[in-house]
């Protein structure tokens, strides 16, 4: 039974993983990533790691990629080029590829760590519950537990500086479609300021 | 099952998270191609924390779904930043640091 739950969730979850590289529609590849998640928290709970599988299915296949389709489908399915800029990137890319699986694979499995060939000690039945995590986050590791909360702050502060208008070098209606009318006259930009060469009413998510 | 199956298994998403990054050239596809190798690494680490039979692996892969959720904030940040000042979305292009 469960090395029929294994196989059926690695298979999905590389399946998801094939989707994510080769869709060529961004919004699809965020699809596939969420069912490449999904299939990792079941691999999470063939480990009696609870915690860490729902915190999979919230955190990321709930949260994380609801942003990801928010921002797909803010920015468009820009086109990609299916042609190699490099001549034989592809090619050197795969073999790269090829070698490094080899090379994880065989460094792990000829390692000295026995316990690897098992199924892994029998464990208490509490084992990676939220009790024990949460245990372990508020006793052990502390420390990292509040300098990740800061550095989750740091990077939401980040974003919004990243991601918010600039009143100095957007003109007003070249950077959002939304405030164009009336506003889009040339005497109003700022100086030093080349006009924006598209057009304000250009549709977002049009191909540039 | 044997933890080395998922060794292997972890091995492979990295592999293929590898390989989308190297081939190819949308920043919001190579951002979801790092995620795939994340997950890979978080996937190796809870094989080890169940291997070694203790819960602090587990933690570890907390922390690193922490870090990857800021590096996805930031990554999309620079994205829609990007995409505002109308330049390409396409990491070929965006050579040059400045402009």
């Amino acid at each position: 039974m469960e090395a029929v739950l294994f196989f059926l969730a690695a298979i999905g979850a590389t399946a998801g993983a094939i989707g994510v590289v080769a869709l060529r529609n961004p919004f699809y590849a965020v699809l596939a990533l969420i069912a490449h998640l999904f299939s990792l928290a079941v691999l999470f709970l063939l480990l009696t790691s609870a915690f860490i599988a729902a915190a999979q299915v919230v955190v990321y296949a709930g949260a994380v990629m609801v942003l990801y389709v928010f921002v797909v489908a803010y920015v468009g399915s820009a086109h990609e080029a299916k042609w190699d800029p490099v001549p034989g990137q592809r090619l050197f890319a795969g073999l790269l590829a090829f070698f490094l699986f080899v090379e994880i694979s065989a460094a792990v499995l000829s390692s000295a760590l026995k316990a690897l060939g098992t199924h892994g000690p029998d464990v208490p039945a509490g084992f990676g519950d939220p009790a024990a995590i949460g245990t372990l986050l508020l006793e052990k590791f502390l420390v990292p537990f509040e300098a990740s909360s800061i550095l989750l702050l740091i990077a939401a502060v980040g974003a919004i500086v990243l991601a918010g208008k600039r009143k100095s070098q957007n003109a007003p209606g070249a950077g959002d479609g939304v405030m164009s009318s009336g506003h889009s006259a040339p005497q109003a930009r700022p100086e030093g300021v080349t006009p924006a060469p598209a057009s304000p009413g250009q549709p977002v998510g049009a191909p540039k | 099952m044997n933890i080395s199956w998922y060794i292997v298994l972890s091995a492979l998403l990295f592999t293929i998270g590898a390989i989308g990054i190297l081939v190819r050239r949308s920043p919001m596809v190579i951002l979801l191609c790092l995620e795939l190798m994340l997950n890979a690494g978080n996937l190796a680490l809870v094989a080890f924390s169940r291997e070694v039979g203790n819960a602090q692996g587990q933690v570890f892969a907390l922390v690193v779904m922490v870090i990857a959720a800021c590096e996805v904030v930031v990554g999309l940040g620079l994205i829609v930043a990007i995409f505002r000042r109308k330049l390409p979305l396409d990491v070929d292009d965006l050579r040059e640091l400045r402009g």
